[in-house]
């Protein structure tokens, strides 16, 4: 029987593994007649999902968790049985603040740290001259570029909103956004922070890996009424997706997966801005490159686990800015919303590595180290915060406190 | 009656299908219309247009930005509410289809909002249809000229007739159940790639 199913996504690097579980025969071979629908805006995906004109889409992680709790509109109650890669975002700043950063001893080695502190002496400074506070630019406010951005401006000494001014906007628009001058740098996926190094309007100052090394990007949105009603279609697409990925982590596939990544029905990108995000070879300024390991994970470490402690993550920083008050049922609906027993279901049979936890301290492993897992083995991290903090789950109101303090 | 006194901004980076939705708006009795093309500044259009309802095409890659504005209700100092919380299932699946969507001011009733939006709809749908025809004309226009090209290579090759010629393609276009153009394309491009000119 073949299942049909129709996939949104948006024209990012990380929607490889739906382009390539199509365009591969991933989906083919497991029964599943894939179309994918390209938007143009992540509200578009959430429609599309309401209405059922998708089943799933490639959606940013905490944009399900958001749905679930009702701080969007027309909301679906959506599932997450797995996630589409991890990392894939850096933060790109203009020349000028480039020049400014650098006078205040930022290197071009992408170290959040001391570039931050950088960023902090510039802000300090500018506001001493009476001038207007620099002006980020993320691609939606439920979204990892949004936290992470903040986490990092936050912990180098800076108030968001405040020293800072962050502002919402399409991803395309960011390099011209940053050439004319409306933004001063942004957080983004790829391809658009390497085209923005590129066409030579700007600066690659530190990365979402360095930020938090193998932190969740986005996820598989799953409409939670189809998911109940077609498991067998569910399980059919998670192995597909899996298979996806597997080919996706292959270095030996990424001149393939660029070229099909830039076809004008996926991306429609260069093929010289999609080449530096896959393979973690990062183009940082002008004849300036820079190796960063695992810059875009598809496969290794488990990346396409639904982790509950990267749901819970994710809903400690909406807590964290404002955009949700916290109690217990909050918490349980954002840690219901990612489903790790879906991504068994469909993936034990296969013999792939099964993490034992559905949980795990976040940034408490510091090299690549054996887990308990059922099936093959498995090896995760290293994933710590640049600032040497952790995440506990089952602490979730201490962190979330400690975060309130600061 | 009712709706005379709504403002409505219409986002549409198209300025045709921008244009037939306000002649339509306007027809219905709405006068204060404002139509922005592009994404530049529309924080202050919307200040200064004030609108009780917007509406904007899907294609546009700002609405995550809106949205965000009007969440934080900074530009426009009501709070603004999806048009879709408001409506039923029926009348979202049609805007998404046809690729609208639109945002009201809390408090305005439905049956105030659901005209402006079936007008949006059907004009969008008209402006869908009519493009797809015009592509029809042109693709049909496109056909003709190749299938004569082909008839004037054989013409000149085999020494026939313009009606033996066409009789020809569409024999064989039956035979191997294509259409005629494409036949008449394979033939134009073999006849390319052997250096025959035309």
């Amino acid at each position: 029987m073949t299942h049909r199913i129709t996939a949104g996504f948006m024209p990012l690097t990380d929607s490889a593994l739906l382009v390539v579980a199509k365009a591969k025969g991933f989906a083919e071979a497991e029964g599943i007649d894939l179309t994918l629908l390209r938007e143009s805006s992540w509200a578009n995906i959430r429609d599309r999902l309401a209405v059922g004109h998708v089943q799933v889409a490639h959606m940013l992680g905490p944009m399900p968790i958001a749905c679930n709790l009702g701080l969007w509109p027309l909301a679906a109650r959506t599932v997450v049985p797995m996630a589409l890669g991890l990392g894939g975002n850096a933060v790109t700043v203009s020349n000028a603040v480039w020049e400014l950063v650098a006078s205040e001893g930022a290197l071009p080695d992408l170290v959040p740290s001391t570039t931050g502190l950088a960023l902090h002496r510039v802000v300090r400074r500018r506001a001493g001259q009476g001038l207007a506070p620099l002006r980020f630019g993320v691609v939606h406010p439920h979204s990892g570029h949004n936290y992470e951005l903040r986490y990092w401006l936050t912990a180098c000494g800076m108030v968001p909103d405040q020293d800072l001014e962050i502002v919402i906007l399409p991803p395309s628009l960011m390099p011209d956004a940053l050439a004319s001058g409306a933004l001063d740098a942004f957080c983004a996926g790829e391809p658009w922070n390497t085209a923005a190094v590129l066409r030579g309007v700007g600066r690659i100052a530190t990365v979402k890996a360095a930020i938090w090394r193998q932190s969740p990007e986005k996820v598989l949105a799953v409409a939670s009424d189809w998911a109940d009603e077609n498991p067998d279609a569910l399980n059919a697409l998670l192995r597909a997706l899996h298979a996806a990925s597997f080919w996706c982590g292959a270095p030996a596939h990424r001149e393939e997966l660029a070229g099909l990544l830039s076809d004008p029905a996926h991306v429609d990108s260069p093929l010289d801005w999609l080449r530096p995000g896959l393979a973690g070879d990062l183009r940082i300024g002008p004849g300036l490159s820079m190796r960063v390991p695992d810059f875009f994970v598809p496969h290794a470490s488990a990346a396409t686990f639904p982790w509950k402690s990267h749901a819970l993550w994710f809903y400690s920083q909406m807590v964290r800015w404002g955009q949700v008050s916290h109690d217990a049922a909050s918490a349980s609906t954002a840690r219901d919303t990612y489903r790790p027993d879906l991504w068994r279901r469909a993936l034990g049979p296969l013999g792939v590595a099964l993490p034992a936890a559905n949980a795990k301290v976040e940034g408490a492993l510091n090299e690549p180290t054996p887990v308990g897992s059922a099936g093959a083995s498995l090896v995760l991290g290293p994933d710590g915060f640049f600032d040497g903090t952790r995440f506990d789950p089952d602490s979730l109101d201490a962190y979330i406190a400690s975060q309130a303090e600061r | 009656m009712m709706s005379a006194s709504l403002s409505i901004l219409v986002i549409d980076e198209n300025r045709a299908r921008a244009a037939i939705i306000e002649a339509g708006l306007r027809e219905a009795g709405h006068d204060q219309v404002t139509l922005v093309h592009s994404l530049t500044g529309i924080a202050r259009r919307i200040e200064e247009a004030a609108p009780d309802v917007i509406v904007i095409d899907l294609g546009n890659p700002g609405r995550d930005m809106l949205e965000h504005m009007f969440q934080l209700s900074r530009v426009v100092n009501r709070p603004v509410a999806m048009f879709v919380d408001h409506a039923d299932g029926d009348a979202i699946a049609q805007a998404v289809e046809a690729g609208v969507s639109a945002y009201v001011v809390d408090g305005l009733r439905q049956e105030r909002v659901k005209p402006i939006l079936d007008m949006a709809v059907s004009r969008f749908n008209a402006f869908a249809r009519l493009t797809r025809e015009l592509q029809e004309a042109r693709d049909e226009l496109e056909g003709r000229k190749v299938v004569d090209r082909a008839k004037r290579l054989l013409m000149k090759q085999k020494r026939i007739g313009e009606d033996e010629a066409y009789a020809l393609l569409r024999r064989t276009a039956m035979n191997k159940n294509r259409k005629i153009v494409e036949i008449a394309q394979s033939l134009l491009t073999a006849a390319d790639l052997l250096g025959d000119d035309l």
